[in-house]
């Protein structure tokens, strides 16, 4: 950031940490930006006229008498249309080699959205991927994470899905991406030419981490500026969320914070929910909606980074790998969107609340027969026919690989329960069965 | 006159202020920054150093900001107008806000200054009055809204004049009192109270025995919560804790519903804001809408004003209590509160206590538990404070502080239960691990002896050990094998089945089975229970599963159709049928 005239320049650092310098300072405001030879650095706490900030790339090489100039505010991103089809780092600066956006200076992290001006979301969002058109309908204005080991393929899905969803703009908020899926996310996004309407900011695993701090405010600041001045849908995808939550530990285990459950910040909950919250449908038509990834420790839902993140987002996106089809698919149980409700069956085909209960319940009852098979009992006629259901309901609907319109999806799912059972053994209302029986 | 001070140190939304004057604990200032006031409340003083927590984001806010104290805690208006109003956790007036976004530092009156209300008086000059008393009454959205001695006021008063009938604003003066010293003090329809100290203008607190009918069957029949009693709902997340609020809200048998959302989705209270001046009081025929007082502090919203908004909520509804009405206060969520009080705790650096929570936790939670219950006012007239608060455990674990502090505090513990929902059995509360406290009151027992009959109790106990038996016997068949035992623990595993597809399963999407009145479940138990008395004969246990599966499936039907219409009658004749084809 450029030098301006009359910045209060001070050299009196009294304590270095590793993530934080304190100094002696007057007149700062909390929250305010400074620069700490040229690092940038934000005002965490004022005691008196003793000011601690925390430094953003940590504060390798910085000497007590290194030069500090407080900038005069929060960060801040400058919005404009110009924005489109960019890639920033953290602080909002071009990484791409373009030109310094011109537009208006906002602060970032603004407030929330009044309650009562917000509306119920209800335009459905299609992904073509049948586990989640299908089972856990996506709605705009959601919050939604995909909860995924981290050897699963989350950065491909929810490319997928950023491209399939009709968003006016796709803004990628990238958290300790590595270099690779950074060049991925970049490639999949030129070659669909669609990199006019996307705009990334980018923390990599080569950026220090404390960095990507700034990386969901940043890109919930753009998304607000179309969304609010341009009344236009935005989607934004933010990867990983685990890794952001990892530099919120950071942060405060150096500021001497008594951790709660699994060394997090007992603030975890709001921190996060600050975010997810950002995910709103306006009254004007414009909307944010938020694909995030969350990886998980060997599918343990109960750590507190997806357990806090479970009570926030609207539902949740399970990817599983299911051995018997050799496939990664949506797990229908795990997995569910909580707004789904607000759409199936008034945006799509009247018969598909039913059959998608109908299918899950079935594919439960395979389950069952499973453990049974495990056990040794003998299977009856119906395990046996719920199991090869199951196989052909893995591959042909559940699998990530899947795109296909609703309408197929129902139909797909129709035929499968007419190859497998029976009309008296799906529990689906008559007038429906009579209607699309295959 | 009350203090002022200045900033001198700035932690998050903890600011250290120095005041030059006395300063009251939880005494509330504005910090100023720029043309922007800032509302905070003390939670802590050293010497000249005082701490405060500020309701608002601290940012660009900078040692030596002015700071203008009060001189009072955190107080809410009382007056007519409450029902139907949004507020936040302040007692803000959402709808007022000007804006898509919130603004720090607006603040807005929570009642409507121009408003007329047309005014009865009930007291009459020479009258002897003393706080709480009854002085008139105004229509606020059907209910009698009664306006009332100011809580503050100490002492007894005599009425010197009451206004005649006729509309008024809220501040014009109804009343005039005279104190013991022959002083005259006026009354308006509009009162103040600090939120954090609960209203005990009240004679006596009697053990609540009411049943307070929710049309949840899994509730109600059972383990009921009775008017003045207090209950939780725990449970992991996706298991339906917020469709079980919803239901309650908007089904309870209540003159009044409080909700506080504490801390949680926007787009949950955005479906209240939709739904609820659209939906109908299954009991009144009004709109929801009109009985509801909806405190919003979501998830997204400042911290310190979520733990503000619980005592808002509570003391909005201690003021309807003492009309004379039935006030449901639902607080979702509890643990949110919770989190909002480690936050402070932490930044306080306070050793903390178990999960980092502060160590007066369980003392704080009982506390504000014991402000709901069944009163007789001074007038003799009975009100009551239901309350019921959802918990969010971390990780689905109901060993964690809050879900533990709360189960001393409250009476009723409805545990939902993460495989209950993943097989779709909702609502998804735990039969066997929930309880209801008052099922063990002799007050509760002769009360729904006269209100349903005087076997109830009986036939309800002797439910909860069937399924306890259909429970243990389906652990046996799991281990042993379905032919691994006995035909006759088939059937029972099936009886249990029985019970839970048709008292405790209840679909909360269907308009005639989402709520069931008292009647009508007293008619479906006793079906399920003489069923569930009944022998039955099968050659082999693969006979079983399907035959009560089509038992069940009947009543179920029953359970879909309109209560004694032709179609109910029908599906019963067709359960009598199936009956006899295997009844010994």
């Amino acid at each position: 950031m450029a030098t301006k005239a009359f910045q209060k320049i001070f050299t009196k650092i009294t304590q270095i940490t590793k993530a934080t310098v304190s100094l002696h300072a007057e007149d700062v405001g909390y929250g305010e930006l400074a620069t700490i030879q040229g690092q940038l650095a934000q005002v965490v706490k004022i005691i008196g006229n003793e000011v601690t900030l925390q430094v953003f790339g940590g504060t390798e090489g910085i000497p007590t008498n290194a030069e500090v100039v407080f900038l005069g505010g929060a960060p801040t991103l400058k919005v404009s249309d110009q924005l489109a089809g960019r890639f920033f780092n953290s602080f909002g600066k071009p990484i791409d080699g373009g030109p310094e956006i011109d537009g208006v200076e906002v602060e970032i992290g603004g407030p929330s959205v009044n309650p009562v001006r917000r509306k119920q979301p209800s335009e459905l969002i299609a992904t073509g991927i049948a586990g989640i058109d299908l089972n856990n309908t996506l709605v705009s204005g959601q919050k939604i994470p995909f909860f995924a080991d981290p050897d699963q393929p989350f950065n491909q899905v929810m490319a997928n899905v950023a491209l399939r969803a009709k968003a006016d703009k796709i803004i990628l908020g990238g958290m300790g991406l590595t270099n690779d899926d950074y060049l991925y996310f970049k490639q999949v996004f030129d070659n669909a030419g669609a990199l006019d309407r996307i705009i990334s900011f980018v923390n990599t695993t080569e950026n220090p981490p404390v960095e990507r701090l700034l990386v969901p405010d940043m890109a919930l600041t753009a998304a607000e500026y179309f969304a609010v001045e341009k009344n236009e849908s935005v989607l934004v995808l933010l990867t990983d969320m685990t890794l952001y939550a990892d530099a919120l530990s950071i942060v405060s285990n150096r500021m001497d914070q008594i951790p709660s459950k699994d060394s997090m910040p007992g603030s975890l909950y709001s921190d996060l929910a600050k975010i997810y919250e950002k995910a709103v449908q306006l009254p004007d038509g414009g909307s944010i909606t938020i694909i995030a990834v969350t990886t998980l420790s060997g599918g343990d839902i109960t750590h507190a980074i997806p357990d806090n993140t479970g009570y926030i987002t609207e539902g949740q996106l399970f990817l599983r790998s299911d051995s018997d089809v050799g496939k990664v698919i949506v797990d229908p149980f795990r997995s569910l969107s909580r707004l789904k409700q607000l759409v199936i069956g008034k945006k799509t085909r009247a018969d598909h609340p039913q059959i998608m209960n109908a299918a899950i319940r079935l594919y439960a009852d395979a389950a069952n027969a499973r453990t049974k098979m495990e056990n040794g009992f003998d299977l009856s006629n119906y395990d046996e026919r719920s199991l090869a259901f199951a196989k052909d309901y893995s591959s042909e609907i559940l699998a990530i690989d899947v795109n296909v319109g609703t309408n197929e999806m129902l139909d797909e799912t129709w035929k499968l329960l007419g190859k497998h059972f029976k009309k008296e053994e799906v529990g689906i209302r008559e007038e429906l069965v009579k209607e699309y029986w295959p | 006159m009350a203090a002022k001070g200045k900033v001198v140190g700035i932690i998050s939304n903890l600011v250290v202020v120095e005041a030059d004057g006395a300063i009251a604990q939880n005494e509330i200032c504005f910090i100023h920054i720029g043309d922007e006031r800032l509302m905070a409340e003390v939670i802590k003083v050293i010497g000249k150093n005082v701490y405060v927590q500020v309701y608002e984001s601290t940012r660009g806010m900078k040692v030596g900001n002015t700071v203008e104290f009060a001189g009072h805690m955190l107080e809410v208006t009382l007056g007519p107008g409450i029902l139907s109003k949004n507020y936040d956790g302040l007692q803000n007036d959402l709808d007022k806000m000007e804006g898509v976004f919130l603004k720090r530092g607006d603040y807005t009156f929570p009642l409507d200054k121009g408003k007329k209300w047309d005014f009865k008086p009930l007291a009459k000059a020479g009258d002897t009055v003393e706080a709480g008393s009854w002085l008139g009454e105004v229509d606020e959205n059907f209910q009698p809204h009664k306006i009332m001695v100011p809580f503050v006021f100490e002492g007894t008063y005599t009425v010197k004049s009451v206004a005649e009938a006729g509309s008024y604003t809220i501040d014009d003066v109804m009343a005039v009192l005279t104190n013991s010293k022959g002083e005259d003090v006026q009354v308006t329809m509009t009162q103040k109270w600090p939120v954090k100290k609960a209203i005990t203008i009240y004679k006596d607190k009697p053990r609540p025995f009411k049943l307070l009918e929710t049309g949840v069957r899994t509730i109600d029949t059972i383990n009921p919560i009775v008017e003045g009693g207090t209950g939780f709902i725990p449970g992991p997340f996706g298991t339906g804790k917020t469709v079980l609020q919803h239901g309650i809200s908007k089904q309870a048998e209540a003159d009044i519903v409080v909700i506080a959302a504490c801390g949680e989705r926007a787009n949950e209270v955005v479906e209240i804001f939709t739904e609820f001046p659209e939906l109908e009081d299954p009991h009144t025929g009004r709109k929801l809408m009109e009985r509801t007082t909806i405190i919003a502090n979501t998830s997204n919203m400042p911290v310190a004003a979520r733990e503000a908004s619980v005592y808002t909520a509570m003391t909005i509804s201690e003021y309807y209590r003492n009309m004379g009405l039935r006030v449901l206060m639902m607080a979702d969520s509890t643990s949110r509160w919770a989190q909002a009080l480690r936050e402070m705790s932490n930044r306080l650096e306070e050793l903390p206590g178990p999960d980092a929570f502060p160590v007066d936790l369980p003392a704080i939670i009982s506390n504000f538990y014991a402000r709901a219950g069944y009163v007789n006012l001074n007038n003799g007239k009975p009100g009551s404070i239901t309350f019921i608060g959802t918990v969010s455990p971390a990780g689905g674990n109901l060993k964690e502080p809050v879900t533990e502090s709360t189960k001393k505090a409250a009476r009723c513990f409805y545990a939902l239960q993460q495989s209950r929902a993943d097989g779709k059995r909702y609502p998804a509360i735990n039969p066997i691990d929930s309880y209801s406290k008052y099922l063990e009151y002799p007050e509760f027992e002769e009360y729904i002896s006269e209100r349903i009959n005087d076997q109830w109790l009986d036939k309800i106990n002797e439910m909860k050990t069937l399924l306890q038996r259909g429970l243990e016997v389906s652990e046996q068949i799991n281990i042993l094998g379905d032919d691994g035992v006995s035909v006759d623990y088939h059937v029972r595993f099936w009886k249990s089945e029985v019970i839970d597809f048709v008292i405790l399963q209840q679909d909360a999407f269907d308009e005639i089975d989402a709520v069931t009145p008292i009647d009508r479940q007293e008619y479906m138990v006793d079906k399920v229970m003489d069923l569930c008395h009944k022998d039955f004969s099968f050659e082999s246990f693969a006979e079983v599963g399907p035959y009560f599966k089509r038992v069940i499936n009947t009543l179920r039907q029953m359970n879909y159709s309109e209560f004694k219409s032709d179609r109910f009658y029908n599906y019963e004749k067709e359960l009598q049928e199936t009956l006899s084809e295997a009844v010994v």
